[in-house]
């Protein structure tokens, strides 16, 4: 008698293993299809989530790039006592004299100035704009740019001339400046010489009409106090300037100065978005859950239909490995299929949604990665129960059931 | 046709009985040698199917012993019985059981799926198989572009393209009709005449006269074992 030993099953290669699993899903196109949409619609989901919000990310990355994180902005708080603090009239000139600091400018706030369209408008409709004045070197150091017009100079800066942030010029329903176009501010006529564009660092500029330092000392008995001074520092010292800035601008009270970072209230902004990200992703992956019980339905009732199959394949040979793991690849080709197309759908949808918001198309690759590599987990776990039953079924029970 | 000594099928004392109560075989001693043509006849239910089962190792015996080409199945895993079916045993059934929509060529190919010989030389063999059953003129049909008789055909030539020492064929005619049927015998008749083993069930008797030696089955027993002469 032989000795038992020296019968070895063949082991399957990796491209039969891989042609097995085509196999069984080329026979039953429609159902394939269909739960394959599964885990495409919850990976496409979680990838379209992924993918905008690292989209508008980007777009905010290069947004604050342009804008530069290097503006600090110092401006009077209250007292100890809770009343509305001054900033010294030197302080800028005091700024002015820190090392890693380029440039400063101000804005001193005309708090009874207020702007009327003309000298008919009733006085309580004064739109919420505020009047103040600015120095020339404003534009550059708040990073603001002009719209339409021209911006104050030495010239203009004494004499009635006016400059509208975005949203007052729309509130007063100023379209184009020019020397004919006046507004009623303070109880005299100003004209309109410049509209800024929308200032994303300085929003307080986007609602305020700015005059000239000079101007506004000469017209409106300005008592010439900064309220708010802008800096540009070095962006290596950005800590640094920050640390030091309240007590250089008022030696006395450093208290009484709020000093803040505009570029992080647009960081601290897009952090509220990672959030609701999480939120969506999260429904994504209840997505990719369902998605993978259809895909498990599917491969039990593929293995209960085929019996004959299995049966088959052990008399041929198969050992219940080799059974097993032809369920296995059909399911982990199906999770496959699905993942794949799921990554692209998404990443299409990403891609269009960013072109039309004008944002560059980004999509990290851990999670391109980390997505396929779900659906694969996905695949396995759906498929797993199934192909072991398969490799559990007896040949003769597999052949007696056609 | 060289005999041998060593019987490729010892049967001694293989009985098996199912949960449940029910006795396929009971207490049957067959031995088949090498190079035989056997018929396996009986009413449905007397145990013929079991007893293909028990020698093609798809079905352990509950008692008795199995010796299968010298290995005694008793003592073989899964893995070697696998191993013993993929290497010395082909299958052909009643129902054909051809992958639908899978050309002729890969159906016959997949025979050696299970062998460790890679695809390219797996249908090479698979043509040369289908050569010789009379079916090259159809390596690229699908299942459902060919007669009952072709397929059966196909079927064989899975079975054969590994070379098995033993062929068992179940019922191969009970789907066909008398002129297919009788074709085929004559096809068995041909690779019976090659060399190689086979076992045939049927319960047409008009089957079992053309082969050599018929084995009688009732209710698990066997009843009678005719040699022709």
């Amino acid at each position: 008698m032989r000795p038992p030993g020296s019968l070895r099953a063949a082991a399957l290669r990796p491209s039969d293993v891989l042609r097995l699993g085509g196999h069984g899903l080329r026979a039953r196109r429609l159902r394939v299809v269909l739960s394959a949409l599964g885990i495409a619609i919850g990976i496409a989901a979680m990838t379209a989530v992924v993918g905008i919000s690292t989209s508008s990310r980007a777009r905010l990355d290069r947004q604050l790039d342009a804008l530069g994180t290097n503006l600090l902005t110092a401006g009077p708080g209250t007292t100890l006592f809770g009343d509305p603090a001054k900033l010294p009239e030197d302080a800028v000139a005091m700024v002015q004299r820190i090392g890693a600091v380029e440039s400063v400018s101000a804005i001193g706030s005309v708090s009874d100035a207020k702007v009327y369209r003309s000298d008919r408008i009733p006085v309580v409709q004064s739109g919420g704009i505020g009047t103040y004045a600015a120095l020339t070197n404003l534009p550059e150091t708040a990073g603001a740019t002009i719209a339409a017009g021209t911006w104050l100079n030495d010239a203009t800066a004494e004499y009635p001339a006016v400059v509208l942030g975005a949203r007052a010029a729309d509130r007063l329903g100023v379209g184009e400046p020019g020397p004919e176009l006046q507004v009623w501010l303070g109880g005299r006529w100003f004209t309109v010489i410049g509209i800024l564009d929308p200032v994303p660092l300085a929003p307080q500029l986007d609602v305020a009409a700015l005059i000239g330092w000079p101007a506004a000392q000469r017209y409106l008995g300005f008592d010439g106090l900064p309220t708010t001074i802008y800096t540009r520092t070095d962006p290596n010292q950005v800590a640094a300037v920050r640390a030091v800035l309240a007590r250089t601008a008022n030696p006395a009270q450093p208290n009484e100065v709020d000093v803040s970072r505009p570029s992080d209230a647009l960081a601290a902004r897009a952090a509220v978005n990672v959030a609701f990200t999480g939120l969506l992703l999260g429904v994504g992956a209840v997505a990719l859950l369902v998605g993978g019980i259809g895909v498990a339905n599917t491969m039990v009732i593929s293995v209960l239909e085929r019996r004959a199959e299995i049966g088959l394949r052990r008399a041929l040979g198969a050992t219940r490995g080799q059974i097993r793991i032809q369920f296995l690849a059909e399911s982990l080709l199906l999770s496959g299929l699905g993942g794949g197309a799921g990554l692209l759908l998404g990443s299409g949808v990403t891609a269009v949604y960013a072109t039309l918001q004008g944002w560059p198309t980004a999509m990290p690759a851990w999670f391109v990665g980390g997505a396929f590599a779900a659906a694969l987990l996905i695949g396995a776990l759906a498929g797993l129960y199934p192909a072991v039953r398969a490799a559990r079924l007896a040949p003769t029970e597999a052949l007696a059931t056609t | 046709m060289r005999p041998t000594p060593e019987p490729i099928v010892t049967l001694r004392g293989v009985g098996r009985q199912y949960p449940g109560g029910v006795v396929a075989l009971r207490d049957v001693d067959l031995d088949i040698a090498r190079g035989e043509l056997v018929a396996v006849v009986g009413p449905s239910g007397s145990g013929k199917s079991t007893l293909l089962h028990v020698i093609g190792t798809l079905d352990r015996p509950s008692t008795g012993s199995v010796v299968i080409d010298g290995f005694d199945v008793a003592r073989l895993s899964d893995n070697e019985l696998s191993a013993l079916r993929a290497g010395r045993i082909g299958f052909v059934f009643q129902l054909f059981h051809l992958a639908p929509g899978v050309p002729t060529i890969d159906n016959v190919a997949d025979g050696l799926l299970y062998t460790g010989i890679a695809l390219r030389e797996r249908r090479r063999r698979a043509a040369l198989a289908l050569e010789r059953v009379g079916m090259g003129h159809r390596l690229t049909h699908r299942p459902h572009e060919l007669s009952g008789g072709e397929k059966q055909r196909t079927a064989i030539a899975r079975a054969v393209v590994g070379e098995p020492a033993l062929l068992l064929a179940d019922e191969p005619t009970g789907a066909l009709d008398s002129q297919s049927g009788e074709s085929l015998m004559r096809l068995i008749g041909d690779l019976h005449e090659d060399g190689t083993t086979i076992v045939v069930i049927t319960h047409d008797r008009d089957v079992a006269a053309h082969l050599s030696r018929e084995v009688s089955m009732l209710d698990g027993r066997v009843v009678g074992d005719r040699t022709a002469l």
